[in-house]
């Protein structure tokens, strides 16, 4: 396992590191913009030209968790801002009066996404190494049959797939989302981690049965770890899809399991162009497969079975 | 330690029969040889007797225990694959101690065995590593102590040199019979490399498309050899074949090649028609009386012998002569054959007739 690399000129390297930083700049952006959004005025944020630096203000994240209630300035000296929010708030002429529905459409696509992507990995991971290993009738026609499942859009199917879950009580439940996405994910994760577990060599597994273990020892305690890499990165690709799913959320869930997606944009009915708000909620949003993400990133970068079998 | 018989074991894929009916016997303590070609069915048999795949038909005793359909685990044995199959997701020290912890060893008793093991193997210094980084021969000692470290009742080993480096493999060969010669375990090895069957095994079995040419001790197999296939299988450069058309009589001493007599071991078969003459290239001597001619193609100089390239009227023969004799390219030379080394095969099945010779070898193969 030799290979050669020539040493790329300067005007090489120069002209590779521009091309990567024009196309960071230009996946950047957009987060950049929401970013800095999310922590302007309502003014600021719709000022034209737009402002590269405009005052920082918390406004957007106050009204994004608040409700809020306009105050007149009776009111608003009758009942003097007691926390660092209700200042903001009163700086606009309103009242804080309860918290916003955020918190709990948030938590929603928490439980959601982490809970289809657990399960779409786990049984993933469960057929994905049946599939590789044993003999199984129809294996290749089984293999494609799942395949089939994304070969349409799964809101294509969305008809049925209401009536179905409204049949059977599964509207509107965290039970019925995760089964939604777990479903849609399957067929990825069944393939993803099929090529993931045919890279890693049956000896290992052979090894631990000679070694004394049963078949699931020896797929827990060998296989797994070496599939880690792979886990991961199915795991990754799950979440985002749940994570982000806006059409399935907005049909099938309303008052109990809606998940931020379909929530996001409903901010911006509540007094206004409320931006500021709308961008602290996608910034919120963003937040958890990002350390999601970051957290199995050493499991992306590094594949763990180097050099141990000599190829 | 453990006898290790093997009756009748047949194994097919489908319609693809890779092992068909083989039988022999591994003694208590044995270094044994299963050698072939790739795709003969070695490996599948050492599998077979591992419990990675179970026979379609036949019996496995491993210490009188008929194991054929058991599992590998139940079988008490160690497996050395080519690939080492160390678990990369541990260090050396794990790797060594992994089988311990099947039979529920505790941690302290596991690490003396593992301190044990490393000493006999001299990786001492290397436990605490990752294998990762390591070298091919520190690899195989690994493997070697993986398999050691829990006194299996057997060793299987699927060509553990083979994805070692030629510089490697030599000293391997060695520390591995050396660590035979010292724990005296059963050890079934498989192997291409006939070179290698010949210099570590005490015992050897032939393969080839599934059935057992021959099985015996190294020096047997290669003086006698059952068949056309170990013949030419074994020894660099192969026995040479004459193909002639003739009779030979039971109790016959000589036969008939082309206008020569040639001298054989006394034939206790008798057999007529298409027949094959074996001669060891180091059994035919140049010598300017013999009846039998041929013509010298090349000569390679060896060092100390010399392999002559012959034209023949029944084939290309090669022969192994002292360094010392002049022999000219294009010339006429008379060839004689050591009679008591002479094999005949039948042309039709490619079996040994059976002589004076070697029937003592092949009427226990």
């Amino acid at each position: 396992m030799s290979f050669s690399v020539t040493e790329p000129s300067p005007v090489q390297k120069w002209i590779a590191g521009t091309l990567v930083v024009v196309y960071a700049l230009i996946t950047i952006l957009p987060l950049v913009w929401i970013i800095s959004t999310s922590f302007k005025s309502q003014n600021d944020a719709i000022a034209y030209p737009p402002e590269l630096v405009s005052p920082v203000t918390l406004e957007g994240y106050v009204n994004l968790f608040s409700t809020r209630t306009r105050a007149s300035a009776e009111d608003l000296a009758a009942n003097p801002p007691e926390t660092w929010y209700d200042e903001i708030a009163a700086e606009r002429g309103t009242i804080i009066v309860g918290p916003s529905r955020f918190g709990e459409r948030f938590l929603n696509s928490v439980i959601i996404g982490f809970g289809s992507t657990f399960l779409s990995v786990f049984l993933g991971t469960l057929a994905a190494y049946a599939f590789s290993r044993y003999k199984i009738p129809l294996k290749d026609d089984l293999l494609f049959f799942i395949l089939s499942t994304r070969m349409m859009p799964p809101i294509a199917v969305a008809i049925p797939i209401f009536l179905m879950f409204r049949g059977l009580g599964l509207s509107d439940t965290h039970a019925g989302m995760i089964l939604l996405y777990t479903a849609v994910n399957l067929s990825l994760s069944v393939w993803l981690l099929k090529g993931f577990i045919d890279e890693i060599p049956r000896e290992y597994e052979e090894a631990a049965l000679i070694d004394g273990y049963t078949r699931l020892q020896a797929f827990i305690k060998v296989v797994l770890p070496q599939a880690a890499t792979g886990i991961a990165s199915t795991a990754i690709f799950c979440l985002i899809f749940a994570w982000n799913e806006y059409a399935f959320a907005v049909l099938l869930t309303s008052g109990n399991a809606q998940t931020a997606p379909p929530f996001i944009p409903t901010i911006i009915g509540v007094g206004g162009q409320d931006w500021p708000a709308v961008a602290a909620g996608a910034t919120i949003f963003l937040v958890p497969v990002m350390v999601f993400t970051i957290l199995l990133r050493k499991h992306l970068l590094r594949g763990i079975t180097f050099g141990a079998v000599r190829k | 330690m453990a006898q290790i018989r093997i009756q009748n074991v047949r194994k097919e894929f489908g319609s693809f029969t890779a092992v068909a009916s083989s039988s022999f016997t591994i003694e208590d303590g044995e270094f044994f040889m299963l050698l072939g070609p790739s795709g003969c069915g070695k490996t599948t048999t050492l599998r077979m007797m591992a419990g990675l795949d179970l026979p379609t038909s036949g019996q496995i005793f491993i210490d009188g225990e008929e194991v054929g359909q058991k599992r590998a685990r139940a079988r008490d044995i160690a497996f050395v694959f080519q690939m080492f199959a160390l678990y990369p997701h541990m260090n050396v020290r794990r790797n060594i101690s992994y089988p311990l912890f099947s039979q529920g060893m505790s941690r302290a008793e596991a690490r003396a065995k593992v301190g044990e093991v490393a000493e006999i193997l001299g990786i001492t210094h290397i436990l605490d590593r990752p294998v990762g980084g390591l070298s091919g021969g520190d690899r195989q000692r690994v493997a070697l102590g993986r398999a050691i470290v829990r006194d299996p009742k057997a060793f299987f080993m699927d060509e553990p040199l083979g994805a070692l480096d030629a510089e490697f493999r030599e000293r391997m060969a060695e520390e591995l019979r050396a660590l035979h010669d010292r724990m005296r375990a059963t050890t079934v090895y498989v192997t291409h490399d006939q070179l290698e069957a010949m210099q570590m095994g005490d015992k050897i079995v032939v393969m080839n498309h599934g059935v057992v040419e021959q099985f015996g001790a190294p020096q047997d197999i290669y003086d006698w050899p059952a068949t056309r296939f170990v013949a030419a299988f074994i020894g660099a450069p192969a026995m040479n074949f004459l193909d002639f058309e003739g009779t030979v009589g039971r109790g016959a001493t000589s036969l008939r090649l082309g206008d020569a007599e040639i001298a054989i071991p006394m034939s206790r078969d008798g057999r007529a028609g298409a027949l094959t003459l074996g001669v060891r290239p180091e059994h035919i001597h140049l010598d300017p009386d013999a009846a039998y001619r041929g013509e010298v193609v090349a000569v390679e100089y060896m060092g100390t012998t010399q392999i002559v390239s012959l034209r023949t009227a029944h084939g290309a023969l090669k022969a192994r002569v002292p360094a010392g004799q002049r022999v000219a390219v294009g010339a006429s030379v008379g060839l004689r054959f050591d009679a008591r080394t002479l094999t005949v095969f039948d042309a039709a099945n490619g079996r040994a007739l059976i002589s004076a010779a070697n029937e003592k070898v092949l009427s226990h193969g």
